[in-house]
């Protein structure tokens, strides 16, 4: 499978030595955060990224430096990414079938006489 | 279910434009592709800030000083977004930035290339970021959901780089005639290289496509730098200069520039380690990377003993 994808497209500039690179995350160890970056007041949060800090007060800090410099926010939420829990897409069948033969949820389900007008 | 069936599953996604999300099932050839393109993606954006950081301190005015400084921050911003990017797929940022330190990981030629007079921050900006912006404006229809969503953010960014290094030009090109000449000769050098970053030509390769099946990408080397060609060609006009290629001629039948040949032998040595700054961009990379340790692990330590304090407190 591997030699399939030896093609050097712009921006792949081939095959780097993978696996031999110990890692050296206990240099550092600088935590993982996940960024919520509000764009409007009125608006949700919304996920904008993630980045490495310290603390929360520096994840802060860079995340306004990073995510906000155009003014692309007025609130940010910062969440140290191994607290968040992801749903598994294997089991996204069980998960959100029993939804699909719901169709009496939505309102095209009910058939009103056109004198009812708009509701 | 066998490893067929999800690579059925997986390429059936790709085909109807479905993106691929980080705890998907993938083959392991689409991770290790995405992997190393993503942080040769991210290396580029670091190292690129070099060349033009050389210009900061010499900027010739305030604003111009400025523009430059917000650039080359825009640009570790897309490292920054390109290395998280990376990680969703299971790679340390470690393991990356040593990769890049010690010469294992690749980034773009381009930026082994000296910056040799202020006329070169303008051909950088308009050339070599344009250059850059074809192949990420493709990249954000990439099928893996969050390579995609980091260009999306980083062609929102890089439009203004293209537009002030053009702009420096302009300024330049009605100049006087030391200013004209320094404006031409920054084309002349960055031309070619601009033209190389695009890679190797399509013929040169007898592998499978396998990149495009997977649409990781959209479009050949040669594609985009045809785009290129045709792009620039247009916006060299109204500079008033030339570009240094004597075939460069518009091909009625084509619909398209006809340009000369690449000299590859430069492109290959350059790839391979003997750029003109090669060394000098790994030496400068990795001084950046021991000077700052103090600093990462002065943080960590503030960190450690304030969420101590904080534990006590609470008991
Ligand atoms: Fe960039
Ligand atoms: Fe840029």
């Amino acid at each position: 499978m591997n030699n399939l994808i030896i093609k050097q497209y712009y921006g792949d500039y081939g095959e780097i030595e993978t696996g031999a690179a110990s890692t050296t995350s206990a240099e550092t160890g600088w935590p993982l955060w996940e960024v919520f970056i509000r764009s409007k007041q009125g608006l949700d949060h919304k996920h904008a990224g993630s980045l490495h800090a310290a603390d929360a007060q520096m994840a802060i800090e860079n995340a306004r430096d990073v995510y906000t410099r155009r003014m692309e926010g007025v609130s940010i939420w910062v969440v140290e990414s191994k607290h968040i829990t992801a749903s598994n897409p294997d089991e996204a069948g069980e998960l959100y079938e029993p939804a699909i033969d719901k169709v009496y949820r939505h309102p095209t389900f009910y058939d009103l006489p056109d004198e009812v007008g708009h509701m | 279910m066998q490893i067929q069936d999800f690579e059925k599953i997986f390429q059936g996604k790709i085909d109807t434009e479905i993106k691929i999300e980080p705890k998907d099932w993938m083959p392991d050839a689409y991770r290790k592709t995405n992997v190393r393109q993503i942080s040769q993606h991210a290396h580029s954006e670091v190292v690129g800030m070099l060349p033009e950081g050389n210009w900061i301190s010499r900027a010739p005015s305030l604003k111009r000083k400025a523009i430059l400084l917000a650039k080359v921050q825009d640009e570790a911003g897309h490292g920054l977004y390109l290395y998280s990017a990376a990680e969703t797929l299971g790679v340390s940022r470690d393991e990356m930035i040593e990769q890049l330190l010690t010469g294992k990981a690749k980034y773009s030629s381009i930026f082994n290339y000296p910056t040799l007079t202020w006329a070169d921050m303008g051909a950088v900006g308009w050339l070599v970021d344009g250059a850059a912006i074809l192949n990420q404006v493709m990249l954000c229809r990439t099928s893996y959901g969050p390579y995609a969503r980091a260009m999306v953010r980083i062609c929102k960014e890089e439009s203004f780089h293209q537009r002030q290094g053009f702009e420096i030009l302009l300024v330049l090109s009605k100049g006087t005639p030391e200013q004209k000449a320094m404006c031409q000769d920054a084309i002349n050098r960055w031309w070619w290289p601009s033209l190389m970053m695009f890679g190797p030509k399509d013929t040169e390769s007898t592998n499978s496509d396998q990149s495009m099946k997977w649409k990781i990408k959209r479009k050949t080397n040669d594609e985009l730098r045809q785009q290129f060609v045709d792009m620039v060609v247009g916006q060299i006009k109204v500079l008033g200069m030339t570009l240094p290629d004597a075939d460069l001629k518009w091909n009625e039948e084509r619909n398209h520039y006809d340009f000369g040949e690449i000299d590859w032998n430069e492109f290959w040595a350059v790839v391979k380690g003997n750029g003109p700054c090669n060394k000098e961009r790994l030496d400068a990379r990795n001084k950046a990377h021991a000077e700052g340790a103090w600093v990462r692990e002065a943080a960590m330590a503030y960190a450690e003993k304030k969420s101590k304090k904080l534990e006590r407190k609470v008991a």
